[in-house]
């Protein structure tokens, strides 16, 4: 017999990003900067925690919205990094990652046809995921004239009578982009005007660079009782394999958010969840020491990158840079097939993160810089070769 | 200033012109900001971090205490430094705690390490007691591991 599936799960197309992984995973000596996770293992005094957690026999089952103690860090240092305050016992829900956050929230929130924006390009799950909670999803280009921030004009353009949600991610993936105190606080005047709910996803928040503090959308007046405050430990901390995010809310929909967690997932893993507490207890010096290597790695990347003739303006956030490769007359996809066939360097099309990605690639420098150094004399001699072919 | 220092410290080697990069600055401007660091001593030098587990396996590494008598003029100073100029000494550091001074140091093998302790050093006057702990295997030195960490395997290619 041939199995049904669901239509608005065969309906969703497949991801870019995983057409390209399983062609990158069928050649040898690839140097990938296709890499969404950082390169570090995780801090070894984290490591140890854990280790330290599990020789006590710490391996049940936790509280549904995640380990009390936890809770209270998870308060402790958003009140401190991003100036609101959650009650740890109600406002505040551990989940396994942020993407299973984002879908708790999404499901939680959406009646069937429920119209959610998002900002392109964009993480390739939001759009899924508005899908998979039977959510109508509504891109918002932006642009890289205006640094591929979100502007108060697009936004308002896009909101029609159904839209519910905003979701955010800033700084971005895969763009970089970052928005400041005013420009958030134009989005946020359109947001309570237009009684929207404002998911923000702000895992690349501690991986801003060159002094710039983060400001998070949730700190603005007016805005904590309709936001959904997304964060967790993977980019900051190199912490990705042990799964933990957090969602802090008003209690009505964290409420919401723990009764889907509850059935679909129980509880967070209490490994990952011990080890969070040391992370963001002790965490600070070695994420400072973490983002100072990014962002020498990424003044070397995007000097490399101008250098051989692709438009790449330096990123305030995140371990990603966009660079426009439009000039070399190719497409996205092009461009990442000849490069990775011809130099075996593995970047993401721009366009698996949205048609608006089109004209871009992403690099991530979350490798190391030997790997990057070869990878960008690896490009330039792509870049001059295709260049000086140009039709 | 620290900036080139800390890459200094992971990789003396490094290209300027990658430190350049890296920093934001021009390479002029990071040349003369090592010269600098060396013209006023700050940078003593440059070495290599030999594996001794496979290079030179008989040379012998040892750590030792030294308890002695300070002067009273000049405390340990004088006599520190008397002990620090031998050839075998690589490190010299006066500490806190039950005995004065800890010595590393290095002997071609375990006879010359020996005499150095009974001939060289137990014979200076002001060298009351020493204890010698012979370096049987080297984990981590000057921040690089011998044995290393397994490579994390990362997907090729993830959003």
């Amino acid at each position: 017999m041939s199995i049904e599936i669901a239509d608005h799960v065969r309906d969703i197309p497949r991801s870019g990003i995983r057409d390209f992984f399983e062609i990158v995973q069928t050649m040898d000596d690839v140097i990938s900067l296709g890499i969404g996770e950082p390169d570090f293992a995780t801090p070894w005094h984290i490591r140890e925690a854990a280790i330290y957690a599990l020789e006590r026999g710490r391996t049940g089952y936790t509280s549904n919205l995640g380990l009390p103690r936890l809770r209270r860090s998870i308060s402790d240092y958003v009140r401190k990094k991003f100036d609101v305050r959650y009650e740890p016992l109600s406002e505040i829900l551990v989940s396994v990652g942020v993407s299973e956050s984002i879908d708790l929230a999404l499901r939680a929130l959406l009646n069937p046809g429920d119209e959610v924006l998002y900002h392109e390009p964009c993480y390739v799950s939001y759009a899924p995921s508005i899908t998979l909670a039977r959510g109508v999803a509504r891109a918002i280009e932006t642009r890289v004239e205006d640094g591929f921030r979100l502007t108060a004009s697009a936004l308002e353009k896009a909101i029609g009578p159904r839209t519910r949600v905003l979701m955010m991610n800033f700084p971005t993936n895969p763009t970089g982009a970052t928005m400041t105190p005013a420009d958030l606080e134009e989005i946020a005047a359109v947001c309570i005007r237009h009684n929207l709910v404002v998911m923000t996803d702000e895992i690349y928040s501690e991986l801003t660079f060159d002094e710039g503090r983060h400001t998070s959308i949730a700190s603005l007046p007016g805005m904590k009782e309709r936001t959904v405050f997304l964060h967790g430990v993977s980019k900051a901390f190199a912490m990705t394999g042990w799964r933990i995010g957090f969602a802090c809310a008003p209690t009505e929909l964290i409420e919401a958010m723990m009764k889907i967690h509850q059935y679909a997932i129980l509880c967070a893993p209490i490994m990952g969840q011990d080890a969070t507490i040391e992370a963001l207890e002790r965490g600070d010096e070695s994420v400072a020491k973490m983002r100072n290597e990014y962002q020498m790695r990424r003044n070397f990347i995007t000097r490399a990158l101008n250098d051989m003739g692709l438009d790449c303006p330096k990123p305030k956030g995140s371990f990603y840079v966009f660079p426009k490769i439009s000039s070399t007359g190719l497409t996205s996809r092009e461009f990442s097939m000849r490069l990775l066939n011809e130099e075996k360097v593995a970047v993401v099309p721009g366009t698996a993160f949205g048609p608006s990605g089109e004209g871009h690639v992403r690099c991530s420098f979350a490798t190391g810089l030997d790997q990057i150094k070869v990878a960008m004399e690896r490009m330039a001699a792509f870049v001059s070769r295709v260049s000086s072919t140009k039709p | 200033m620290d900036a080139i220092i800390d890459l200094l410290q992971q990789n003396a080697l490094m290209p300027r012109a990658d430190m350049a990069r890296l920093l934001d600055m021009e390479l002029e401007e990071v040349e003369s900001a090592i010269a600098k660091l060396e013209a006023e001593g700050i940078v003593l030098g440059y070495q290599a971090i030999i594996n001794r587990e496979k290079y030179d396996t008989d040379k012998v590494t040892a750590i030792i205490e030294v308890k002695i008598t300070p002067e009273r003029d000049g405390g340990f100073d004088r006599i520190a430094s008397r002990i620090a100029k031998f050839e075998e000494v690589q490190s010299c550091y006066l500490v806190s705690g039950g005995y004065d001074l800890l010595i590393v140091i290095e002997a071609a093998n375990l006879r010359n390490a020996a005499a150095f302790v009974a001939e060289k050093l137990s014979t200076i006057e002001a060298v009351q007691a020493t204890a010698t702990h012979f370096r049987l295997k080297t984990y981590k030195e000057n921040g690089a591991f011998h044995l290393f960490e397994s490579v994390t395997e990362r997907l090729s290619v993830s959003p």
